[in-house]
């Protein structure tokens, strides 16, 4: 394999950049999806009409656990990548770390298990199970990341923050894909919530770099007074503003397309500001955290193309299970 | 920086050190997690089976086990996803040192594993599980095929990384940013490490046969409970062939695999004798401790047993009965000798056991009487979840004969170990996992008991007073 692999260069010159891209694309892809299987969650908490329930529960049910995947996808990128980063990354953040993974456990088994037996108090616990998990996951995850990103103190303003606004951008997708797929009696409530989650998530993005901005965190003041960020700030501005327009005059299918747009520019804005590191803790840039030029054309050989058919697999499913949920749900 | 456990400390918490306290929380998560997967693995091939016959046949028996089947292993992927995802962690909060030293050499299988199977099995079990009605024939019967795939690929892959912690190769030992390292050098060797295959093939066939006792006992149990269950007849006909092929095999393919770890990993296999004095081996058939110090310290002299002289020597050398045989005295430090001892001896007994129970199930089936003997129906139900614990006490074989080294002979467990973990940390989250995956292993068992009981109500089945046997389910009656 080494005869026709270079094993003291890379691919293309820019071959380390491009992996850090990857694995940026890989959280995109996590915050993105599963974003809106956290927010469904949440606003699973609003409802009280059992079958309005399990209509949520359908809209999610083919999907959620092809969307968690992308999460193992995003810290076994970033392993094969740049395992420096991966193991400092995740043993400086021990506690936040595994109480994500709780909380991403109880998501999990709440819907999958209330089904499994006729019972009003079972159901009660799972579903308690499922919107706690659904709640905390992001919010754990988002103080993680605010941690990573400003190197921050768990609760500090930029961490809390950042953990606030996950939750507050998953709400909005998760209102708008049910807006999606739901009749429009459902609808209704979830313009209410989804236009008041854009409206916290976009003062929080930008009360978190005005903090930022003021405190220094992690020196990157510099970095968000650029034109880049504030192209982003402008950009997410526009899709929020332009979603909740869509919402009100029920083209929901526009304000998905608008909100999912909002956690994928955030994951941009995380990109911008880590570049040219990927955590600034380790003081380590993408060149110096990458690993050796042979493991990483491998990966890149065998793990591009895979990528590509993922990304086919996905759009498979997601057209299998199309248009506006049925009035049982999928299937059996 | 304010943590609230910093200001929670109370000392005595931290009882367990980081190492220890991490060793057992990785050895706990695995060991629930390594439960779903191998329902996974092995269930997939169930699981084509019973989708081919019911797309084909359009024969109810099989739609009706189909979407009994389906649910399981929807169930148990689901605990699996969510058991395995904090694993994956653990390289990295438990362990860094390890995923610094070995992220090129493992990095690149676990990506693999995410992209290549994880993804294909959670997108096409969301079209099995929801799609009957919205695909093709084809495509639905596909659908099943790729899970399983993905399901035995992933497997594959993250074999790929455990069988280079057992005989590592492929590497070299660098320096980079001050840090030692283990650089790829040859990916194939890499990938293709000597333990790979004898790994691969033991663990697969190990989960086939786990389920096939579970496919047996459940039958066995609905059979018992409704006699005329077609569909549950057919499943126990074909739990029992998959029982009759697999496991002599994996009595065959261990022996051999037996002498594969005598030549890569000694002191494994000494351990797994408790051969302490280099020299001639014997080979304990049977082995039981005279006194309670023997059950943590099995020794020749501590223990009682039936032995064939030599025969340890002659299977490791391959024909010599005075061959040398290298003992634990010879090394500095050895893994818990008697766990991995009475681990090896708990899952070759299981090993003869499932022999034996497929054997008198062929033989009742070539008389056609399977399902009325209430002997047997009766001794599947008990075996049903015995596959799990010879398939967990091989794991520990592997995985403790191989300490004190996390990559043998390259970086000890100790060395892995976070030094920014605290033990009071460690210790918390080893309590978490271990009270919350008890939960989640009682769950399942629950979610298993309800779906046998719906069975049995969609077949009719009600309690009959007659039977008098309690089995380890509740009897199902129509208030159910």
């Amino acid at each position: 394999m080494t005869d026709w692999l270079p094993v003291d260069a890379y691919l293309v010159e820019s071959l380390p950049e491009v992996w850090f891209g990857a694995v940026m694309f890989a959280l995109g892809m996590y915050l993105v999806l599963d974003g809106f299987d956290f927010g469904i969650g949440i606003l699973y908490a609003t409802l009280d009409d059992e079958h309005d329930r399990e209509t949520f529960l359908a809209a999610f049910g083919p999907v959620w656990d092809a969307n968690e995947v992308w999460l193992v996808a995003f810290g076994t990128m970033l392993l094969a990548a740049f395992p420096r980063v991966y193991s400092r990354l995740l043993a400086d953040h021990y506690l936040l770390a595994i109480g994500f993974v709780l909380a991403l456990l109880f998501r999990g088994l709440g819907p999958e298990l209330r089904e499994q037996r006729d019972d009003d108090r079972w159901k009660r616990y799972c579903d308690l199970s499922f919107v706690a998990g659904s709640a905390l996951a992001p919010l754990l995850f988002g103080v993680l990341a605010g941690r990573w990103v400003f190197d921050a103190p768990t609760l500090s303003l930029p961490a809390v923050l950042t953990g606030v606004g996950l939750v507050a951008v998953s709400v909005v997708t998760g209102a708008a894909f049910l807006a999606a797929k739901t009749d429009p009696g459902l609808a209704r409530p979830l313009r209410r919530y989804g236009i008041g989650a854009t409206a916290a998530y976009l003062g929080g993005v930008v009360a978190l770099l005005a903090v930022v901005v003021l405190t220094d965190a992690g020196g990157a003041a510099d970095v968000i007074l650029s034109w880049p960020v504030a192209a982003l700030v402008a950009a997410s501005v526009l899709s929020g503003v332009a979603g909740s327009v869509f919402a009100l005059r029920g083209r929901y299918r526009a304000w998905l397309a608008s909100a999912l747009t909002m956690p994928a520019l955030l994951t941009v804005l995380v990109a911008v500001l880590l570049y040219p590191t990927v955590y600034p803790a380790t003081g380590l840039t993408v060149r110096e955290a990458v690993v050796s030029p042979l493991a990483l054309n491998l990966t890149t050989v065998l793990g591009f193309p895979v990528l590509l058919l993922v990304l086919w697999y996905f759009k498979f499913l997601y057209g299998v299970f199309s248009g506006p949920i049925e009035a049982d749900g999928y299937g059996e | 920086m304010f943590t609230p456990v910093t200001v929670l400390d109370p000392g005595w918490l931290a009882f367990l050190s980081p190492e220890l306290a991490s060793r057992a929380q990785f050895g706990w998560t695995i060991s629930v997690h390594i439960l779903f997967a191998a329902l996974s693995v092995g269930l997939a091939p169930f699981i084509v089976y019973f989708t081919w016959k019911d797309v084909r046949t359009g024969d109810e028996r099989f739609a009706r086990l189909r979407s009994f089947w389906v649910k399981v292993f929807a169930a148990g992927f689901v605990m699996g996803t969510v058991t395995g995802i904090p694993m994956s962690f653990q390289f990295g909060t438990n362990f860094p040192r390890f995923a610094e030293v070995a992220g090129e050499l493992i990095g690149g299988p676990l990506a693999f594993e995410a992209k290549m199977a994880f993804f294909l099995e959670a997108v096409f079990l969301g079209v099995l599980l929801y799609g009957r009605d919205r695909v093709g024939d084809r495509t639905y019967v596909l659908s099943s095929v790729l899970v399983g795939f993905g399901a035995w690929l992933s497997g594959f892959w993250i074999l790929v990384v455990n069988a280079w912690m057992q005989t590592p190769q492929g590497y070299e030992m660098v320096v980079r940013n001050g840090l030692e390292i283990a650089q790829l050098t040859d990916p194939i060797a890499a990938f293709f490490t000597p333990r790979l295959p004898w790994m691969y093939v033991h663990m697969i066939n190990a989960s086939v046969i786990s389920v096939a006792l579970l496919v047996a006992g459940v039958s066995a149990y609905i059979v018992w409970k409704k006699r005329d269950a077609a569909a549950w007849n057919t499943a126990l006909k074909v739990a029992v062939v998959v029982l009759l092929v697999s496991a002599p095999f994996q009595a065959l393919h261990g022996d051999a695999y037996g002498r594969h770890v005598e030549d890569t990993q000694p002191q494994k296999f000494a351990a797994m004798e408790a051969h302490y004095e280099t020299g001639q081996a014997d080979l304990h058939l049977l082995a039981f401790p005279t006194s309670i110090d023997a059950i943590s310290d099995p020794r020749a002299e501590n223990l009682f047993t039936v032995s064939l002289p030599g025969v340890g020597s002659f299977l490791a050398s391959g024909g010599d009965f005075d061959a040398t045989v290298l003992g634990l005295n010879e090394y500095e430090e050895n893994p818990p000798v008697a766990l991995v001892f009475w681990s090896f001896r708990v899952m070759v007994g299981l090993g003869f056991l499932f022999i034996a129970l497929a054997l008198w199930g062929a033989f009742l089936l070539y008389r056609g009487r399977l399902s009325e003997s209430d002997r047997y129906l009766k001794a599947m139900v008990v075996a049903s979840p015995l596959g799990y614990a010879a398939l967990l006490t091989g794991w520990y074989v592997a995985e403790i004969g191989r300490q004190p080294w996390v990559i043998q002979g390259e970086l000890k467990t100790n060395d892995a170990v976070s030094a920014a973990l605290s033990g009071t940390d460690a210790t918390l989250t080893l309590a978490a996992f271990v009270v919350v995956y008890v939960a989640l292993i009682a769950t399942a068992l629950y979610v298993l008991k309800w779906l046998i009981r719906g069975e049995l109500r969609d077949l009719g089945a009600t309690d009959d007073a007659d039977d008098g046997w309690r089995g380890p389910l509740p009897e199902v009656n129509e208030n159910d």
